[in-house]
C-alpha cells in the first residue's frame, strides 16, 4: 500500500511538471498581450512598452521565462497579478475556500440523491419510475448552467422569494473571515441568524452546480447496479431468502459504489469547471470567476498559477480517490 | 490565541452592528472587483469608483453632473501668465480618515500633495515601485512627466506646479482619479512597518467615506467620514455587493438587495421602467463611436469623398440594430455632455443618392474597401460586427464594396494605428477629464498620426485651432475655438461619427439625491436613502 502511495505521489512530479508547461505555453499562445489590453484605446508609447514588458520580464526568451517561473514556484511564489499587482497565491488562497464550500455541498447533493435515485431507477427498471429518473438526468445533463441559474433566481428569488439573489451571505452580517468557509466562520462569529443566512446564500448555487454531476452519478449507479444484479451472487443471496432491501443495499450497491466512487472523483474536475459560470452568476467569490476574468485581462501570472494551483487540487483528488478505491475493492488493493 | 482574539472582534463588530442597527446603509451593486484601493496604480472605472470617488479627494473636483471643475482640496488656485505655474492655496483643516489601522496627527498639508504626486513622477521616491509592477499608467498616459517640470512647497499650505509648456488643460487633469491625495504619514508609517502595500489595500484618504472592509470578489464596506470638510454625508454606511452579471444586479435590485444597480441590459429597460420601485436615471455617456477614413490613402485623401460616404451611412439603422435605444446619434467628435459642443453643426444628412452623385463626381468607380470592426464590446460601440454590417450596405446601395476585417483586440489597437492601413477602422473613446482637448488633440491632433489618431488626418487649419486652445486659460476663449475646430471637423469629414451611448441608471426609488456623471464615475456624496 505505502509503495503504490510513493509510486502515485512520484507520478504527480513528472504531471505537474507537465501541467506547467501547459499553463504557461497555454495563455501565450493566446494572441494578445497584456500590456497592450491594459492600454486599452488609449495606447502607449514604444519606450515605454518595452520598459513595462522588461519589467515584467516579457523580453526574454521564452525557455528563459519559463524556467524562471518554474524556479519561483519551487520555492512557492506564484507570481504576482499584473492586474491587480497582488501575489497570485494570496489571491488564491482567499478565494479558494468560497470555491471548495460550494463544491463540497454541490458534490453531497449529487452523491446524497443521485445514488439512491440510481438506484432506484436499476431496481424499477423499463417502469415510468426508472424513466422518469433517466429522462430528468437527461435533461440534467444537458441544461446550459447559466440559464439554469438564472432560471432559479427568477422564479425562487424573483417570483417566490424564497431565497436570496446572490452573495454568500446577507449583507447585514459583518464578520472577519477566519475559516474562509462562510458556513463555519457564520457559526464562529455567534451572530444569530447568521449561519442561517449563509445556508440560504447556499441552496440555489448548490443546486446549479450539482446538477450535472447528479445526472452523471445518477445514471452511472443505475448502469453499475443493473450489471451487479444480474450477477450469480445476487441471485444466490435473493435464493436463501434474504429481505430485498438487504440484496440490493449490502450485496449489490457495495460491489455497483467501485465505479461510482471513480466516478464522483472525475467530477471534481467537472465541479470546478461548473464553478466558473455558477460563481459568475451567484457572484461567489470563488476561483472559478477569478480564472475567467484573468483570461480575458492575459494576465499571465494569474493564469499560469491559477491553472498550476488548480490542478494539483485535482491531482490529489484522484490520487485520494484512487487509495479509497483500493480501499473499498480489495481486489486492487496494492 | 488567534481564533479568540477572532472570535473577541467578531464579538465586538456584532455589539457595533447592533447598536448602529438604525444607521442608514445604501446598498450599491457594483459591476466587478477593484484591483486594488490606490486609483493611481490602475485605469478602470470600477477601480476609480471603489477608491478615488469615494475615498479620496483631489485638489480640484470635478461638479459632479458636468464636466466643469471646482475648487476641492485646493480652496483657491493661481496661474501664472504664461500659463506655466500653477499655484495652489490648500483648503485649512481637512482631517485624514480616522480608522482601526491608522490615527492621523495631523490635518492635510503640502507634503501630502507633494508626495500623492511625486512617488508617480520620481523613481527614487520609495513608494515609486511600492507593489510590483507599479507603472502609475494614467499619469504617464495623460503625458505628466513631460509635462511637469516640478513641485514645489511654498509653505505648508501652499504648493505650486511648475509646467514645462503652457497647458490649459492642466486643472482638469488635476481633478483627474490619478490626481487623488493619500496621506504622506500614513506612508511614511506603512514604511516604518514595513507593510508598504497596505497603502493599496487599506486605503486613508480625506473623502465622504473612509474604508471599512473589503472581502475580495463579494463586499466592500464603507462608513461615513465622521469629519469630512464639506459635511459628513446623509446615509451612514456605503456597501459595495459586488455583481457581476447584469441580470442578476437587475434581480437583486427588484429583490431590494441593493439600492442602485448600474450597467443594465439594453433589454431589460423596459421591465426596469415600469417597476413602480424603481427609478431609471439616463445620461448620454461622455464618448463617441467612430468610423475613421485612412485620408492618407486615395481615395479617401479627398474630403470630398470621405464626405459621400458619411451621408451613405443610415445611422438611424444602426442605432435601432446596434444600440437598441441605448445611443444617440453623434454630428460632432465630441459628446454633448461636454463644454464647447457645438450644436450649431448641421449633420450629413443620410442620402444614399446624393451620396453616389458625389462619388461619381469625383471620379470613384467600383470602389471597393476594408472596414475594420473592434472584437470587443464598449459602450460607443456594443457590436462592432453588426455595426459593420449596416454600413457594409449602406455602401453597397452606393456602389462601394466592403470587406469587413477583425483582429484580436491588442493587435486590433496597434495595426490600426499604421500610416498605410488599408481601410476604415470603427473605433471610439470615452473621455478622461472631461476636457475637449482630450478628445480633439488626442484623436486629431497631427501629433496623433501613426498613432491615436487613426484618420491620419493633419489639417493645419484645424491644428492651429487646438493648438491655440490648449495655450488659453480663458475658457471662453477656448469654447470659440473649440467650436471653430468642430466646423473644420465637419467640413473635412475625416472620420463618420456614429453615435454616444447613453447610460442607464436604476435605482430605488427609495433613493434621492444621486447625480448622474457624464465621465462615468459612481458618486454617493449628497446621496441619502429612505428609511
Amino acid at each position: 500500500m505505502l509503495r503504490f502511495f510513493l509510486t502515485r505521489l512520484g507520478l504527480l512530479i513528472p504531471t505537474f511538471i507537465g501541467v506547467s508547461i501547459v499553463a504557461f505555453a497555454f495563455i501565450r499562445l493566446l494572441p494578445g498581450d497584456p500590456i497592450m489590453l491594459l492600454a486599452g484605446e488609449r495606447g502607449i508609447d514604444p519606450a515605454r512598452y518595452a520598459e513595462l514588458q522588461a519589467s515584467l520580464g516579457f523580453d526574454k526568451p521564452l525557455p528563459i521565462q519559463y524556467f524562471n517561473y518554474l524556479s519561483d514556484i519551487v520555492t512557492g511564489d506564484f507570481g504576482t497579478s499584473i492586474v491587480t499587482k497582488r501575489p497570485v497565491l494570496d489571491e488564491f488562497m482567499t478565494l479558494f475556500p468560497a470555491t471548495i464550500e460550494l463544491a463540497l455541498c454541490a458534490i453531497i447533493l449529487a452523491t446524497l440523491v443521485g445514488i439512491p435515485a440510481g438506484v432506484l431507477a436499476a431496481v424499477k427498471r423499463g417502469t415510468w419510475l426508472d424513466q422518469t429518473v433517466m429522462g430528468t438526468a437527461l435533461v440534467g445533463y444537458s441544461m446550459p448552467i447559466f440559464w439554469w441559474g438564472l432560471l432559479l433566481i427568477i422564479f425562487f428569488s424573483g417570483i417566490l422569494q424564497w431565497t436570496p439573489v446572490s452573495g454568500r451571505i446577507s449583507l447585514v452580517y459583518f464578520f472577519p473571515p477566519v475559516t474562509g468557509f462562510m458556513l463555519i466562520d457564520s457559526l464562529l462569529s455567534g451572530q444569530s441568524g447568521a449561519f442561517r443566512s449563509a445556508l440560504s446564500h447556499l441552496v440555489l448555487p448548490t443546486i446549479v452546480l450539482a446538477t450535472i454531476p447528479l445526472a452523471v452519478i445518477a445514471r452511472q449507479t443505475r448502469s453499475a447496479m443493473l450489471e451487479v444484479l444480474g450477477e450469480d451472487y445476487v441471485r444466490t443471496a435473493r435464493a436463501k431468502g434474504l429481505p430485498p432491501r438487504r440484496v440490493i443495499g449490502l450485496h449489490a450497491l457495495r460491489n455497483a459504489l467501485i465505479p461510482v466512487i471513480t466516478t464522483i472523483g472525475l467530477q471534481v474536475g467537472v465541479l470546478l469547471a461548473g464553478a466558473i459560470l455558477t460563481e459568475t452568476i451567484f457572484s461567489w467569490p470563488g476561483i472559478g470567476k477569478w480564472m475567467v476574468d484573468s483570461v480575458f485581462k492575459r494576465d499571465y501570472s494569474v493564469v499560469q498559477g491559477g491553472l498550476l494551483l488548480i490542478a494539483g487540487v485535482i491531482m490529489i483528488v484522484n490520487l485520494v480517490v484512487d487509495l479509497l478505491y483500493g480501499l473499498i475493492n480489495p481486489r486492487i488493493r496494492h | 490565541m488567534n481564533k479568540l482574539n477572532s472570535l473577541l472582534a467578531t464579538t465586538a463588530l456584532a455589539a457595533m452592528l447592533a447598536s448602529a442597527a438604525q444607521a442608514k446603509t445604501l446598498v450599491y451593486c457594483s459591476e466587478g472587483s477593484p484591483e486594488g484601493f490606490d486609483p493611481a496604480l490602475y485605469t478602470s472605472g470600477t477601480t476609480f469608483d471603489a477608491s478615488s470617488k469615494n475615498i479620496y479627494n483631489r485638489l480640484v473636483e470635478f461638479n459632479i453632473g458636468t464636466t466643469d471643475t471646482k475648487p476641492g482640496l485646493a480652496e483657491s488656485y493661481e496661474v501664472s501668465d504664461d500659463g506655466l505655474e500653477y499655484t495652489f492655496k490648500l483648503r485649512p483643516g481637512v482631517k485624514f480618515h480616522t480608522t482601526e489601522f491608522f490615527t492621523p496627527s495631523r490635518d492635510l498639508n503640502a507634503d501630502d500633495v507633494i508626495f500623492s504626486f511625486e512617488r508617480q513622477l520620481k523613481e527614487e521616491n520609495s513608494f515609486n515601485k511600492y507593489v510590483e509592477g507599479a507603472s502609475w499608467e494614467y499619469f504617464n498616459g495623460m503625458s505628466m512627466p513631460d509635462l511637469l517640470k516640478g513641485i514645489e512647497k511654498v509653505d505648508d499650505m501652499t504648493v505650486k506646479f511648475i509646467l514645462n509648456r503652457p497647458e490649459a488643460p492642466f486643472i482638469a487633469n488635476m481633478a483627474m482619479d490619478f490626481a487623488s491625495i493619500v496621506s504622506k504619514e500614513y506612508a511614511d508609517k506603512l514604511e516604518a512597518d514595513g507593510n508598504v502595500s497596505d497603502l493599496n489595500q487599506k486605503p486613508i484618504g480625506t473623502g465622504p467615506f473612509q474604508f471599512v472592509a473589503y472581502q475580495p470578489d463579494a463586499v466592500i464596506r464603507y462608513k461615513a467620514h465622521p469629519d469630512y470638510w464639506a459635511g459628513k454625508e446623509k446615509i451612514d454606511d456605503l456597501v459595495f455587493a459586488i455583481t457581476t452579471d447584469a441580470s442578476v444586479r437587475q434581480q437583486k435590485l427588484i429583490a431590494g438587495e441593493c439600492h442602485v444597480a448600474p450597467y443594465p441590459n439594453p433589454a431589460d429597460l423596459e421591465a426596469l421602467k415600469s417597476n413602480d420601485d424603481i427609478q431609471l436615471m439616463q445620461q448620454e455617456g461622455l464618448n463617441v463611436g467612430y468610423l475613421a477614413y485612412n485620408a492618407l490613402v486615395a481615395p479617401f485623401d479627398n474630403a470630398k469623398v470621405r464626405k459621400a460616404l458619411n451621408m451613405a451611412i443610415n445611422k438611424q439603422a444602426i442605432l435601432d440594430a446596434v444600440f437598441q435605444g441605448s445611443g444617440e446619434a453623434a454630428k460632432n467628435p465630441i459628446p454633448p455632455t461636454m463644454w464647447s459642443y457645438n450644436d450649431a453643426v448641421e449633420d450629413d444628412a443620410y442620402d444614399p443618392e446624393a451620396a453616389k452623385a458625389m462619388l461619381e463626381a469625383e471620379g470613384v468607380k467600383d470602389l471597393s474597401m476594408k472596414v475594420w470592426a473592434m472584437p470587443v464590446q464598449r459602450p460607443y460601440n456594443p457590436n462592432a460586427r453588426r455595426m459593420a454590417e449596416v454600413i457594409q450596405e449602406d455602401f453597397s446601395k452606393v456602389g462601394v464594396d466592403v470587406e469587413i476585417v477583425s483582429y484580436e483586440w491588442g493587435e486590433y489597437l496597434d495595426k490600426s494605428k499604421a500610416k498605410d492601413r488599408d481601410g476604415a477602422v470603427l473605433l471610439g473613446w470615452t473621455g478622461d477629464n472631461g476636457d475637449p482637448d482630450n478628445f480633439l488633440a488626442v484623436l486629431l491632433g497631427c501629433d496623433g498620426v501613426g498613432g491615436s489618431n487613426r484618420a491620419q488626418w493633419c489639417n493645419e487649419e484645424f491644428e492651429a485651432l487646438i493648438q491655440k486652445a490648449k495655450t488659453v486659460s480663458n475658457k471662453e476663449e477656448r469654447t470659440k475655438l473649440y467650436e471653430e475646430a468642430q466646423v473644420v471637423f465637419k467640413r473635412e469629414a475625416p472620420w463618420a461619427t456614429i453615435a454616444h451611448s447613453v447610460v442607464f441608471m436604476p435605482m430605488s426609488k427609495k433613493v434621492s439625491g444621486y447625480v448622474m456623471d457624464p465621465l462615468g464615475g459612481h458618486w454617493f456624496t449628497g446621496v441619502d436613502i429612505a428609511e
